[in-house]
């Protein structure tokens, strides 16, 4: 098989338990580095706190793998520093396109809105994702990042757990406070701990071929309901960097996946297909070929005492909807501020149940769009095939039917809106911003060089304060938002205006465009505070410092 | 009236972020009813919800529309 990758392979130093015989003990060790131990380590790396970066192996992901990153998962990575090197070398796309038998019945368009600053998805092979985060990682000095280091014992000793980890230069013991489990869906720590996942297997097989080719196919997701290359079957097609392109077909349960992944069986469904869709002999190389099957499944909660489950080790979705890799990617967005407080004393650990309140609801929404489109894409009986084939019938001509084609409803991020920590309304707003959504982005110009309303918030708590020109806000204002900024957790407040400059210790953003005072149906006064996750946690129509801090300490578990 | 083609599911006093989400919630049920029943058993099933439906619709000549739309394309 060709190759357009150069794996990298990372270098094995002996830890310095080994080097210099002495015990570890340290604030955070998080267990895994792919996408979403990476992104964890990164992220509290950035918030100060020194980690300590486990993993078993010592090179990126073999194979493409996860190759869909949602807007979301975009803007979290721009957080965290990584996402324009993502964006440059991955395939933007906004629109898929869903046939029927021969017929097209149905397109759709991820970022129908203007002025966001992520597209609504990028495609980029897996190994590309890791290897950026892996940059960043080592560049920033408070990673200890340990390659090829195993972890083969843990155990929770009440204040502390003690983690025993394996290298060819012998075993070592570690203790932690906390540990971010992130090492994947087998998740050897969740065995070791005796942790239950509970769900259920699909009984069915996807044949998965990365294939090197020159073709001028759009940019665009498409996704074959019984073509007539593949009949009875789905197969679904997706460009990613380097001319590489994912072709996704299902089997069916009675197969044999060895049988299947044999070059001579894959290559005529790939001459078929590309036959059927250009009339043309086109060549092609194969660069990877896997068979999958999937289970639906998460752990009963997120949290147990100080071992916080990220990522696949905690939930596992069907791949229709890409819920898989950005959905852990916002456990961790949702996890590691919550941890930076608590590793401060300045909030209680209850606020860690929180990060697995909000993720097992985050899980549940995964789960349940991500199960009804298996459900959809490989109907389990006569009838729903019959439903299946009726709405794909009525798509073309009838909306309402367009509406229920589902082949793969795609990753967007969850309203949280029945947390704990949400402060609820007591004014009248229109739109979506409501306490637990997530922030929608908006551009902005601001002094300090912002250019999105997303760069601009996150990482700490900001309160912003709608005025229309902001060197009108009032000295009594002024002080009361320096006072905020000062406190123990503090609230930085950015008045968003259509003009003008806020006083001293206040930021500025102009809303170049009116559009964060059209999706946050901002007026004069309105008030919006924000979590370092970029979340809504309250809003009003009026400033009042003394709600702002009811609502921080509640946001915070406090209050 | 006539009858209407337009995405058209909603559940009172829900909130949805989502314009697939209605639509999905009544798929799902749909297909809830027909678990653990025979090929002959769902197609009762199919005929008394299509029944009941059609009585609460009560506007025979939109029920007429329908017919003619749904016998067209089979």
């Amino acid at each position: 098989m060709l190759s357009t990758y150069q794996y990298p392979k990372f270098e094995y130093r002996r830890p310095p338990e080994l080097a210099e015989g002495r015990g570890g003990r340290y604030p955070v060790v998080v267990v895994g580095a792919g996408p979403v131990g990476l992104a964890a380590a990164i992220d509290l790396a950035i918030h100060g706190v020194p980690v300590v970066l486990l993993d078993n192996d010592d090179t990126v992901s073999i194979g493409s793998r996860g190759v869909c990153y949602a807007k979301r998962a975009l803007e979290i990575m721009d957080r965290l520093g990584c996402a324009e090197e993502m964006v440059a070398k991955g395939v933007s796309w906004n629109v898929g396109r869903t046939f029927f038998r021969e017929q097209e019945v149905f397109n759709f368009n991820l970022c129908p809105e203007p002025d966001h600053h992520r597209p609504g998805m990028i495609n980029l092979q897996q190994y590309y994702l890791e290897e950026y985060l892996v940059r960043r990682a080592q560049s920033l000095p408070n990673i200890d990042l340990r390659w090829k280091n195993n972890v083969i014992a843990v155990s929770d000793e009440g204040g502390r757990v003690a983690l025993r980890v394996d290298t060819a230069d012998g075993a070592y013991s570690i203790d932690t406070d906390w540990v971010v489990v992130a090492d994947g869906a087998r998740s050897p720590i969740r065995h070791m701990m005796g942790l239950d996942i509970e769900g259920k297997i699909f009984m069915d097989r996807f044949l998965i071929a990365d294939v090197v080719m020159k073709a001028d196919y759009p940019t665009e997701r498409w996704f074959w309901f019984d073509p007539p290359f593949h009949p009875n079957q789905s197969v679904l097609l997706h460009r990613q960097a380097d001319n590489v392109w994912r072709i996704d077909f299902q089997l069916g349960w009675n197969v044999d996946p060895e049988e299947e992944k044999k070059p001579e069986k894959v290559i005529p469904r790939i001459k078929a297909m590309l036959g059927w869709h250009a009339n043309e002999e086109r060549e092609f190389e194969l660069e990877w070929v896997s068979v999958y099957t999937f289970q639906c499944r998460r752990m009963h909660a997120f949290r147990h005492g100080r071992l916080l489950f990220t990522g696949d080790a905690a939930h596992q979705v069907s791949p229709f909807g890409a819920r898989g890799a950005n959905s852990g990617i916002q456990d961790t967005d949702n996890l590691v501020w919550k941890l930076k407080l608590v590793l401060d004393g300045k909030a209680p650990d209850a606020l860690l149940d929180t990060y697995s309140e909000e993720r097992v609801a985050a899980a549940d929404e995964n789960l349940m769009n991500s199960t009804r489109s298996t459900d959809f894409i490989t109907p389990k009986s006569a009838t729903s095939r019959t439903f299946r084939n009726a709405v794909l019938g009525l798509a073309k001509d009838y909306p309402f039917a367009r509406a229920l084609v589902n082949s793969g409803r795609l990753s967007v991020p969850s309203f949280l809106v029945e947390s704990r920590l949400n402060t609820p309304d007591t004014e009248v707003f229109a739109g979506n911003m409501v306490p637990g959504a997530p922030m929608d982005d908006a551009p902005v110009d601001s002094a300090r060089g912002e250019k999105w309303l997303l760069q601009a918030a996150g990482n700490r708590f900001v309160l912003l304060y709608c005025m229309p020109d902001a060197g009108d806000v009032d000295a009594a204002t002024a002080d009361a938002c320096a006072a905020l900024a000062a406190g123990s957790i503090p609230v930085e407040t950015l008045v968003v205006a259509e003009r003008g400059t806020a006083p001293a210790g206040l930021g500025t953003l102009i809303d170049a465009k009116g559009r964060i005072r059209e999706r946050y149906d901002l007026k004069p006064g309105t008030s919006y505070l924000i979590r370092p996750d970029q979340h809504v946690a309250a809003r009003w129509r009026s400033f009042d410092a003394a709600k702002v801090r009811a609502a921080l300490a509640r946001a915070t578990c406090n209050a | 009236m006539s009858l209407n083609t337009d995405p058209n599911f909603f559940t009172p006093g829900k909130r949805y972020f989502r314009a697939f989400s209605p639509g999905d919630d009544f798929y799902e049920a749909l297909i809830d009813m027909h678990r653990d029943l025979s090929d002959e058993q769902s197609a009762m099933a199919n005929a008394r919800l299509i029944l009941l439906l059609a009585n609460h619709i009560g506007d025979v000549s939109v029920l007429r529309e329908a017919m003619k739309v749904a016998r067209e394309g089979v």
